[in-house]
């Protein structure tokens, strides 16, 4: 171990190894939070579709959750990067025409936004069910609308009760960035292997994201306990101590 | 083979873990002794195989696979199929030790450094560049191949040297010496070009396959070798140019000299006494199984030099 390697120019580069580094995490974390805000909203909608009383919409929220869930992340991007531009021509048009970065950016959110949304959906609908009953016949007593009763009476709680899930997922979501180096995405994990390669100083390179990566989980993790204890209902589980 | 062998050994210890888990799970017959006078004990006491349930059959079916593969584990250790190449030969030869058991090792252009560091493996025979900048961490034995770092192209793009790239967007592939060439390359030229990095070879040729990008920047060797496996090698063409030449070198642990000098006169012998032509006739101008793919990359002056003059210098 060395620590001043992070220091030595990258050759033919611009500026020092630890800033290579840092230009990969900057795009770890905006294809996080991107990825985040896309699996937030598409995960809701999906797992409130999950558990309304049309049949419908319950079927097409669980193929879904199970179409995503089940085949391996890397496949995905593997899916979204090579093989949807290649049967799809307006795609190819587009890919071709942008510049590779830009694609690969909409990839990444595209791919852990629709990955992340499946897991957060099963989350949504195991809050919304962990609901009594009642709560919901209450909200049709009073008048409300199905509309209404999520949004005034079953959503708010049922957000409050899967913070601690929700937290494990976005932990998750950070972590599974690291796929995007195979479509070549130059973020975090695909500097570290850049500069391994390079150097081939393997084992501070790869310390060096670890410790990264581990930083910006547990600050995560802290934000939502933060969170948790800030909206927490007292008496109902997720309020933290 | 070697797969199978390490199926085996796998599916051994799993056997002997299950048969040790089950065996702890049943009672001994001995340790029914207080109550096998008393009580409902009768049936298991005098009763034949009466008492044979899922656990002791389960015990007595894993048994017989525990037997059977360490049958199978006996033969296969004293039948290894004996591995050849010139140069292991060369090795064994020079120690005088026939026996010298060689283990086989893949690796990938990442995890290559780590098991070298570690121990794991002594040398790695592979496409590694011999550069400067490694030389600090590792060694390298004599160059045995000599390089163009260079770009494959469709032929129907009609682009015919490097300066018409200007604009595109080139594929290459993460980690490789080509990365930082092709950045100096668009400093020192005053081109711009659009990156667009594969995570391996097959994935950055893919890109150009796909139309995705115009060229593909990584050595011609392994150009011609993608080349050679694609669908249909006639569309594809390698620029003459050069972005620099590259030595690739076994690579072998740093402060070793023993082993190195080792090494030294045993691949220079190789490539001295002429052997190394019927291997290079062998592997880069016939046809190589399985598929029968021909490389068609015939002797270039470079290597043709290192071959005279076995060195290790790096880039």
């Amino acid at each position: 171990m060395d620590p001043s390697i992070f220091l030595e120019q990258v050759p033919d580069g611009d500026g020092p190894w630890w800033r290579m580094l840092a230009a990969g995490l900057e795009w770890t974390l905006i294809v996080a939070a991107l990825a985040w805000i896309a699996a937030f909203v598409l995960g809701s909608v999906i797992g409130v579709a999950r558990t309304t009383d049309r049949a419908w919409l319950v079927r097409l929220g669980n193929g879904y959750v199970e179409l995503f869930r089940n085949i391996p992340l890397i496949v995905q991007f593997f899916v979204w990067f090579f093989v949807v531009p290649g049967v799809i021509p307006p795609v190819k048009r587009w890919v071709v025409s942008v510049d590779p970065l830009t694609f690969q950016l909409v990839t990444s959110v595209v791919c852990l936004g629709l990955f992340t949304a499946a897991r957060l959906a099963e989350q949504v609908r195991a809050g919304i069910q962990s609901l009594a009953r009642g709560q919901r016949d209450a909200g049709y007593a009073l008048g409300l609308s199905q509309v209404q009763t999520y949004r005034y009476v079953l959503l708010p709680m049922a957000y409050r009760i899967i913070i601690p899930p929700l937290t494990s997922e976005l932990m998750n979501l950070i972590k599974n960035t690291a796929v995007a180096y195979s479509i070549g995405l130059t973020e975090l994990f695909f500097r570290t292997r850049e500069m391994g390669e390079m150097t081939f100083r393997y084992f501070e390179a790869f310390g060096a994201a670890t410790v990264i990566y581990a930083a910006i989980a547990f600050a995560s993790n802290r934000l939502m306990a933060l969170l948790e204890r800030r909206v927490a209902v007292p008496g109902y589980i997720g309020a933290g101590k | 083979m070697s797969f199978w062998t390490n199926v085996l050994i796998v599916l051994h210890v799993v056997v002997a873990l299950g048969i040790i888990g089950l065996v702890l799970l049943q009672h001994g017959k001995g340790a029914d002794m207080g109550s096998g006078f008393g009580a409902g004990a009768s049936a298991s006491l005098f009763g034949a195989t009466g008492s044979a349930n899922f656990l002791s059959r389960t015990t007595a079916v894993l048994a017989t696979v525990f037997f059977l593969t360490s049958l199978a584990l006996a033969y296969f250790a004293t039948h290894r199929p004996k591995s050849s190449g010139g140069v292991i030969d060369a090795v064994k030869t020079e120690l005088k030790m026939p026996g010298l058991k060689v283990q086989l090792q893949p690796v990938t252009s990442s995890n290559r450094i780590p098991l070298m560091q570690n121990g794991t493996i002594d040398l790695e025979c592979g496409s590694t560049t011999n550069s400067v900048e490694r030389q600090k961490q590792v060694s390298f034995g004599p160059t045995y191949f000599v390089i163009n770092v260079t770009a494959a192209v469709k032929k129907s793009s009609g682009i015919n040297s490097l300066a018409e790239l200007n604009g595109k967007t080139i594929s290459t592939t993460s980690g490789t010496t080509s990365v930082p060439l092709l950045k100096k390359y668009e400093k020192t030229q005053n081109v711009q070009v659009k990156e667009i990095y594969g995570k391996d070879h097959a994935e950055s040729f893919l890109l150009v396959a796909d139309d995705r990008a115009a060229a593909f920047v990584m050595d011609d060797i392994l150009l011609a070798g993608q080349i050679a496996n694609s669908r249909n090698p006639s569309d594809y063409r390698i620029l003459p140019e050069s972005l620099r030449e590259e030595p690739y070198s076994m690579m072998l642990r740093k402060d070793d000299p023993q082993f190195k000098a080792l090494v030294d006169r045993a691949v220079g012998g190789v490539m001295k006494s002429g052997e190394i032509e019927r291997i290079y006739a062998k592997w880069f101008t016939s046809s190589i199984p399985p598929k029968g793919i021909n490389l068609n990359f015939p002797m270039t002056p470079p290597i043709r030099e290192a071959f005279k003059n076995p060195n290790d210098k790096g880039v």
